[in-house]
Formats: C-alpha cells, structure tokens, sequence
C-alpha cells in the first residue's frame, strides 16, 4: 500500500524506486551480507585512524605545539578528492583491500586529528591552571581535565570522519574494497533496481550511524559542558564522501 | 579490466606507455588538449555552478534564521541530513528523476554545499558584538542598512571560509559525478581505474589535488583582498 503510495507520488520514475525496494527485500541476505562488509571496512579504517590520529592530536594539544602540522593536514586532507587517493594506492597496493583500507585511512586520520588537536589545544588556560594548582601531575591533567573537555569536539572528528568513510566505502568497491559499493557500481549484474536499492542502504546506514553517533556524543559530554557544546558536529574538516 | 597492453589507448605511443608504467609525462603533454585540459575546464565549471546556486540557497536561507531564529533547526536539520547522505548513493538515487544529466550532478552537489555555507553565513552573522549593533542603532541605521553596511562586512571572514571548505569539497566531490556523468576530472580518473592505465588516473587524481589546492589559496586571496581590516587578527 505505501509502496503503492510512492509510485503515484514520483510518477512513472516511482516504479524505480519501488523494484529497488523489492529488489532490497527479495534479496535479503545478500543485501544484508554486503552490508556487514561495507561496516567491516568502514569500522576497520575507522578504528585504525583513531589509532593513529587521536594519540598524536591529544600529545600535539597537550603541549600546544604542532598547531602548523594539525591544521595544514586537516586542510589538506580536504583538499584531496576521494576517487583520486582511491586511484593513487593502486599502483603501490594493487586492486585490494588493503589499498581500498590505507585510502580510506588516509581520508578519515585528517578530520580527526584536527578535531583532536583543536579540542585539546583549545581547553581553557585557566581549568588547566587550577588542575596544576591542585597538585596534579602532567598525566593526571591530561587524564582527568583535559580529555574529558576535549571529548565532545574530539568525538566530533570521529562522527564526521565515520560519515566520510561510509560514503567513501561505497566509492572504493570500485577498487576491491567490497560493501553495498560493489552493488552500485555493478548495474550490469545488479541493474537499476540493484543500484538504487543499494544506494537506498547505504544513505540509511549512514543516517543511522551519523544517529547513533550523536547519541553517543552527547552521552560522552561532561555534564557541564552539556548546554554548550555538542550535539552538532563541527565542520572542521572532511566532507561526505 | 587485468591491464597489460591489449588496452587500444596502449596501441600507439611510446614504450612508457605501452608497459604501462606509474608516470608518463609524454603521454600527458599529448592528452593535455584534447583530454585533460576540457575536463578541467567542466571540472571548474560544476564547482562553480554548485557553489554559487548553493550560496545563493544557502545566504538566503541564513538570513531567513538570523531574523526569525526558529527557522534554523529545520534548515539545519534538513542540510545536514543531505550531507550525511553518502554522495554516490545520492547520485545514483536522482538518476530516475532528473537522468544521467547535469543536472542530477549538481543538485547532489549544491546539496553538500549547503549546510557548511548555511552554518558559517548564520554564525557569522551572530558574530556580530551587540555594542557594534548597539551603536548602529544609535546613529540612526534601519534595520536593512544595519545588514549591509555592519553585519554582512563583519560576517565576510566566515563567510569567505564557508566558500572556501564548501568549495575544496564540491571540487572533491564532482570527481564521483563521473559515476553518472562523464564530465570532469571524475571521467579520466574512472576511466584510468577502470582499464588500469595508471598515467591517465594519475595525471588526472594530481590535477584534480592541484585544483583543490589552487581553489583554496585563490580563496584566501580574495578573503584577505576583501577583508583588509582583519588582517591584523587572524580569522580562521
């Protein structure tokens, strides 16, 4: 009945969307394997520029030195078109995973590292002074003042970098890197119906994370902090993929 | 699709070429006019398009909520829903509605466009200090010369930095289009990937970095060149 709904609203074109559906449906499992995939992967670069970039960004800040290095890689990291990193690895990796997972690292580390730096180079003098005053050592500072103040904008880079992986992931199917991307780039074998139903998936799987993403952001927002900062992420760098 | 020299671009041209090795500078220098250099042209030119009718959407659409505050949240909510919309996807699903057009391209790009534009036009409006505001009022301003002779000059450093993230990010995303379309730096760069003839998709990856880069230092320029006040405290 909604499905009917659809087609009389879009018209001729509806039918499209509503095969795309049918096409989703009838292959479920399938649909739902590639799915697992393309998070996989996405998980995996994520989880690897976290690694990387979340240590670097909160040493850089905590000495408040390297603002140069954090924020030119942040600009570039914007400046660098996903399909072009995508085609650089092939010749060094070859049509792989691991080529599709060093591009979509190299994509995620910049938003994240500059979040990271500019959370924790940006916390206020004063809380750190008082923290010094109180006794705390250097770790401790780091520990118990700094990060927990960072963690909102911190955890900004990540949503925003996770966005831009999901999308990216669709783009890298292209190059082996598997996930509901090796549906919209196949419409010989999947035909527009596949593409579409597949495009369909892969927008809601990244509202949906983005969702839960800021769910999480917001639960890991001191209460303090919690009427001003938040919720939305800060465009610091990084686009959809 | 395996590469090797069965490839008809591979036929003719020199032995770097034929082996298909990483770099082939002569290849580039044959392939500037007739390949390279017109989808750079449309490259710009889809950027451009994208970001002006954006910014046009996107202004308007900041001034709307800097006068009537509620206005934000569903603007905001509904821009930054189409940003998180992955851009392939977003293409591919405009294709039954609009075709395998220009016009599919550019409205998934102006889409992106938007709520980086809206967010910095919005908050550099609100940027304005309230005394600044105040003593407009007192010199006699109406509310409409107050806008453009107060705000919007002092709105400008945001606003230029919301032209250049959105336009390094349009630059970057028009490369998918070629998904769709077959215009832009996209089009060599698939093409390249898709029969492995790694100089094509090389040549035309690095020119589509350049022309992000160039954008961006072009952008500064006409930042600074418009805002001279400024310069004395950096504006990011």
């Amino acid at each position: 009945m909604s499905l009917l709904g659809v087609q009389y609203i879009l018209g001729a074109q509806g039918a499209v969307f509503v095969d795309a559906v049918r096409f989703v449906a009838d292959n479920a499992s399938f649909v739902g394997g590639k799915t697992v995939e393309h998070l996989l992967l996405a998980g995996a670069a994520i989880g690897i520029s976290i690694a990387v970039a979340v240590p670097l960004g909160v040493w850089l800040g905590h000495l408040h030195r390297g603002s140069f290095l954090a924020i030119s890689v942040g600009n570039l990291g914007r400046a660098l078109p996903s399909l072009a990193v995508i085609a650089f690895g092939l010749p060094l990796f070859g049509i792989s995973f691991t080529n599709v997972l060093v591009a979509l690292v190299v994509l995620a580390v910049p938003p994240i590292l500059t979040n990271t730096y500019v959370a924790v180079d940006g916390i206020d003098r004063d809380a750190v002074e008082a923290a010094r005053g109180m006794g705390m050592s250097g770790p401790q500072v780091l520990w118990r003042v700094e990060l927990p103040l960072a963690l909102p904008l911190l955890f900004a880079g990540v949503r925003t970098s996770s966005i831009y992986v999901i999308g990216t992931a669709t783009i890298a199917a292209i190059a082996g890197g598997g996930g509901l991307g090796d549906i919209i780039v196949n419409q010989a074998s999947y035909r527009v119906e596949g593409v579409i139903g597949a495009a369909m998936c892969v927008s809601l799987l990244a509202l949906a994370v983005d969702g839960l993403l800021a769910a999480v952001q917001r639960a890991v927002t001191p209460r303090g902090l919690r009427a001003g900062a938040g919720g939305e992420p800060a465009v610091v760098a990084g686009s959809s993929g | 699709m395996t590469g090797g020299p069965v490839i008809p671009e591979f036929g003719r041209g020199s032995d770097c070429v034929r082996e298909n090795h990483a770099f082939c500078w002569g290849w580039v220098q044959d392939n500037w006019s007739g390949l390279l250099w017109p989808r750079l042209v449309e490259h710009v030119q889809l950027t451009a398009i994208a970001v002006s009718i954006g910014f046009v959407i996107a202004f308007a659409a900041a001034l709307l909520a800097y006068r009537f505050g509620w206005f934000e949240t569903p603007f905001g909510t509904f821009s930054a829903l189409l940003y998180t919309i992955p851009s392939l996807a977003l293409f591919q699903l405009l294709v039954p509605i609009t075709g395998l057009t220009v016009t599919t391209v550019e409205i998934a790009l102006v889409s992106y466009t938007l709520l980086i534009l809206f967010r910095n036009i919005l908050s550099g409006l609100r940027g304005t200090p309230p005394e600044v505001l105040e003593a407009a009022r007192g010199m006699g301003l109406t509310r409409m010369q107050t806008l453009l002779r107060v705000e919007l000059p002092l709105a400008l450093p945001a606003i230029v930095a919301g032209i250049r993230i959105a336009t390094v990010t349009t630059i970057s995303l028009a490369t998918v289009a070629a998904f769709v379309l077959p215009q832009g730096l996209g089009q060599p760069i698939l093409g390249g990937l898709r029969t492995f003839f790694q100089t094509k998709f090389i040549a035309a990856g690095l020119l589509a970095v350049a022309l992000a880069i160039v954008a961006d230092a072009a952008l500064v320029l006409v930042q600074r060149a418009l805002t001279p006040w400024v310069r004395v405290k950096r504006v990011q």
